[in-house]
């Protein structure tokens, strides 16, 4: 939308921001977590995250063409490389090339300009492009790299490569090389009516939550505390978020401690703390108002514990915030805030 | 006492670049070769002319008369001679010209007869405001409100707290920190002036604490009668309603005026000029300007209204470069103006040249709520900006489109760069000329239903008289009527068969 304008309009000082700017420093807020990642399961992760934003970015390039958009002012917005890296972060480090360009298509094609581009998409791109992949390629997601630290093979980097471009070698090796993640574990466990205590002596549970991603996990959260600090989320969304999950799964470890994991070991798994900083706030498919965004993540806590605990999949938080994304246009209109002079509660 | 300050929602720290006018003493600008001066200066109905093309007139004198209860006089500003009545630009965003008188000075800056009021306590608060009225004081803050309209409210009503107000929160301006600092006897005087108007039960001076030249030199005036307040400086603190809640914790309800809760509030420069209209009998034909931003010697003046723009650029060293632009009034609210052959007018505070000005491109909307935050009428701009987009009035109204202030706090932290406030004056004048039109459908339409009842009424009086002249009494009339009745069935038996044949042919 750049009509042009004939009156020159009021303000004309500007703050020195810009969507860039933003996305430039989601990207920083990331890469903490990117380079632990890489650490505990190899480099599979980098080269899942270089081809996203190389894929990312020429699907973004030829949507904006077809779309007749100026490819300068939209191509280095930054929010296709948000959104492939989140989308990268989310896959198994051994996910097939064409895999990752699958998702990476959905992504940017349907869940974001089939909506009208940046801004205007109702789900978020990357937990589409996840959830689309993962419901059409389950196989390639279940299969992840043993973190290091863990007794077994660790593939190389050629090795990791030659996965991800040709495939496995042959299944014994490939089998060799990969495991369940801690979730797909813990689950599998308990339906085979194992006790948590029995779980967690295996060696995939490092000191509180998995091993390795315990400390994946910490480095997203630090990335997110910069993010506050630099204004561009919001505390109240990652605190309502993952407090919304610790309460749940504190209720139900009191409950019954056998078969609920404990709540720091939850909120530590999975999606949780990535999606608490870096999913969850992206602002366009959040809810707007304040009361909004505090019932828009608390519903995606909730949702996330219940599919995670008793859906068919190890983690649900994708599938938490799609549904939630759906909510926000009848959220925003149900706490639309009272303007300055109309009554006030409680005044 | 000391009172309690209560911040208002939203708003923004703004560098106030006040430095660059602020320390100098204002300088009297010397006569233009035109004065021109538009006969709407304020908000409400345009004045009237009241002389000719080649008419004498003298500093002073009424030269058109305000039409109706909103609305004051215009008066020349010198002495000297009508030259033209007629379309000149005026300080206008588009652009447009309107009705000016146009002066030639001839120098002399000769006074017409002026009638001071030595002790205003002593007339009947009623004669005050008509002495304001006729003197054509208007709120010389910004938005140009006729003075004594909001006198008179304070006079029908109970008056809890007169605030005068010298939150001057626009960056760059400073005419109303350097009227403090120079007269701030007619700043207290003033303010004493209109308590005994409007009966006011407190009266308050508020400032912000970048004033502190200001604040002392009112300090040494007042007694314990009036509260002299300075408040932490915020964005846009001066705004009426954002000034009331900061002061008295009260928000001005939406849709309502500041009467309603009791409290009037007029401007610094509104204070001073009324009590200069009252005590020395001249009415309102100059004001301070500040001329700032990319000028050698950015300082405030002492214009007479009607003097062209550029002439007050001039006094302070302008030369015109390619991709300056000329805003009339702050780098905030100003107004982006592409000549400077308007005058200034009675609301022109500022003179801003600047090359710095906003010129990104626009980028979507992605809904980051920085500008929800800002707001400093807790409105929520971005879906403002959807449903101005869509066009939906309905939706515009049931999310306060009108209590917005176009303050452009959310264009200011818009990281998507879209002119919001644009928007929202755009979809207001839609909205406020739909309506316009409607009144005028809906007055058509009765005015066709009142023409056609009375055509119907007198038709039928001119067959009752016809009747009543024809003498006959009330069975013939029933026999007569009937009779005109067949008559008529068989004419357009008649015509019938005249057509049918007709119908055959073809």
């Amino acid at each position: 939308m750049t009509n042009e304008r004939i009156i020159i309009s009021s303000p004309h000082l500007h703050a020195a921001t810009s969507v860039n700017r933003v996305m430039t420093r989601v990207i920083y807020a990331l890469l903490p977590g990117i380079l632990l990642s890489v650490w505990f399961f190899g480099a599979g992760v980098l080269i899942q995250c270089l081809l996203a934003v190389f894929f990312a970015l020429g699907i973004e390039a030829l949507m904006l063409y077809l779309r007749k958009k100026p490819l300068g002012l939209y191509l280095f917005d930054g929010s296709a490389v948000v959104t492939a890296l989140l989308f990268a972060l989310c896959i198994s480090p051994y996910t097939p090339v064409w895999v990752n360009f699958a998702g990476i298509c959905f992504a940017i094609i349907v869940a974001k300009h089939l909506y009208g581009g940046i801004g205007n998409n109702m789900f978020n791109p990357a937990m589409a492009g996840y959830v689309f992949v993962l419901l059409c390629f389950p196989v390639y997601m279940s299969a992840w790299p043993l973190p290091l630290g863990t007794a077994g093979q660790h593939a190389a980097f050629l090795q990791t490569l030659s996965i991800i471009f040709t495939g496995p070698s042959s299944v014994e090796t490939f089998d060799a090389l990969s495991g369940a993640t801690i979730l797909a574990y813990t689950k599998s466990q308990i339906s085979g009516m194992a006790m948590i205590s029995e779980i967690r002596n295996s060696p995939l549970f490092g000191s509180f939550a998995g091993k390795g991603s315990e400390w994946i996990a910490i480095a997203w959260v630090a990335g997110g505390i910069w993010l506050l600090f630099q204004r561009i989320i919001k505390w109240q969304m990652p605190v309502y978020f993952i407090g919304t999950i610790f309460i749940i799964s504190l209720m139900f470890y009191w409950y019954d401690s056998d078969i609920f994991l404990s709540p720091v070991t939850v909120i530590f798994t999975g999606g949780i703390m990535l999606a608490a900083f870096f999913i969850i706030t992206d602002p366009v498919t959040a809810s707007t108002t304040a009361l909004g965004k505090i019932i828009y993540v608390a519903g995606i806590g909730l949702l996330a514990y219940i599919i995670r605990t008793w859906g068919a999949y190890p983690d649900g938080v994708a599938f938490a915030v799609l549904l939630m994304n759906a909510a926000v246009p009848l959220i925003d209109n149900y706490t639309r805030p009272p303007v300055f002079g109309e009554a006030k509660n409680g005044k | 006492m000391n009172r309690a300050i209560h911040p208002f929602p939203g708003g923004l720290q703004i560098p106030p670049q006040k430095e660059l006018s602020n320390s100098k003493t204002s300088v009297i600008t010397p006569l233009p070769d035109q004065i021109i001066l538009p006969l709407q200066q304020h908000i409400g109905a345009p004045a009237v002319p009241m002389v000719k093309t080649s008419d004498k007139i003298l500093k002073g004198q009424v030269i058109a008369r305000a039409d109706g209860y909103v609305s004051v006089p215009v008066h020349a500003s010198t002495s000297g001679r009508v030259i033209d009545i007629g379309n000149y630009t005026v300080p206008d965003p588009l652009g447009l010209k309107a009705p000016c008188i146009v002066i030639e000075p001839d120098g002399d800056d000769a006074w017409f007869e002026i009638k001071p009021t030595h002790d205003y306590q002593s007339i009947d608060p009623k004669v005050l405001q008509d002495v304001i009225r006729e003197a054509g004081i208007v709120g010389l803050g910004g938005a140009g409100f006729p003075a004594h309209v909001k006198l008179r409210e304070g006079m029908e009503n109970i008056v809890d707290t007169l605030i005068i107000n010298g939150v001057e929160c626009e960056p760059c301006i400073s005419c109303d920190d350097r009227l403090i600092r120079e007269k701030p006897a007619y700043i207290v005087n003033g303010a004493r002036m209109i308590r005994h108007a409007v009966q006011a039960k407190h009266c308050v001076i508020a400032l912000e604490e970048d004033m502190p030249e200001a604040y002392a030199a009112l300090k040494d005036l007042i007694d314990d009668d009036i509260e002299l307040i300075r408040l932490p400086v915020k964005y846009p603190q001066g705004g009426e309603r954002q000034l009331i809640k900061a002061l008295t914790g009260k928000e001005v309800p939406s849709g309502g005026l500041p009467i309603h809760i009791g409290i009037v509030m007029h401007n610094v420069g509104t204070a001073a000029a009324a009590y200069r209209a009252v005590t020395r009998g001249e009415p309102l034909i100059s004001r301070y300007v500040t001329v700032s931003g990319e000028v050698k010697d950015p300082k405030n003046l002492q214009v007479l209204l009607g003097t062209p723009v550029k002439h007050c650029a001039d006094q302070c060293g302008y030369e015109e470069k390619d991709g300056q632009a000329i805003i009339l009034g702050g780098p905030m609210m100003g107004m982006y103006v592409n000549n400077m052959l308007m005058p200034v007018i009675k609301t022109t505070n500022c003179v801003l040249v600047t090359s710095t000005y906003n010129q990104n491109p626009e980028l979507p909307c992605i809904r980051c709520g920085q500008c929800a935050e800002v707001c400093p009428a807790e409105l929520l701009p971005q879906q403002l900006y959807w449903y101005a987009r869509a066009k939906n009035h309905d939706r515009l109204r049931e999310y306060h489109l009108f209590d917005c202030i176009e303050c452009g706090c959310c264009s200011y932290v818009c990281p998507s760069n879209i002119q919001l406030v644009q928007y929202y004056r755009k979809a207001k004048r839609q909205i406020t000329q739909d309506e316009q039109t409607r009144t005028g459908a809906d007055q058509a339409r009765q005015r066709f239903i009142a023409r056609n009842e009375r055509l119907a009424r007198e038709a039928q009086e001119q067959n009752e008289e016809m009747l009543a002249e024809s003498d006959i009494d009330e069975t013939d009339k029933q026999s007569f009527i009937r009779a005109a009745v067949e008559r008529t069935r068989a004419k357009r038996a008649q015509m019938k068969n005249s057509e049918n044949p007709d119908d055959h042919d073809e």
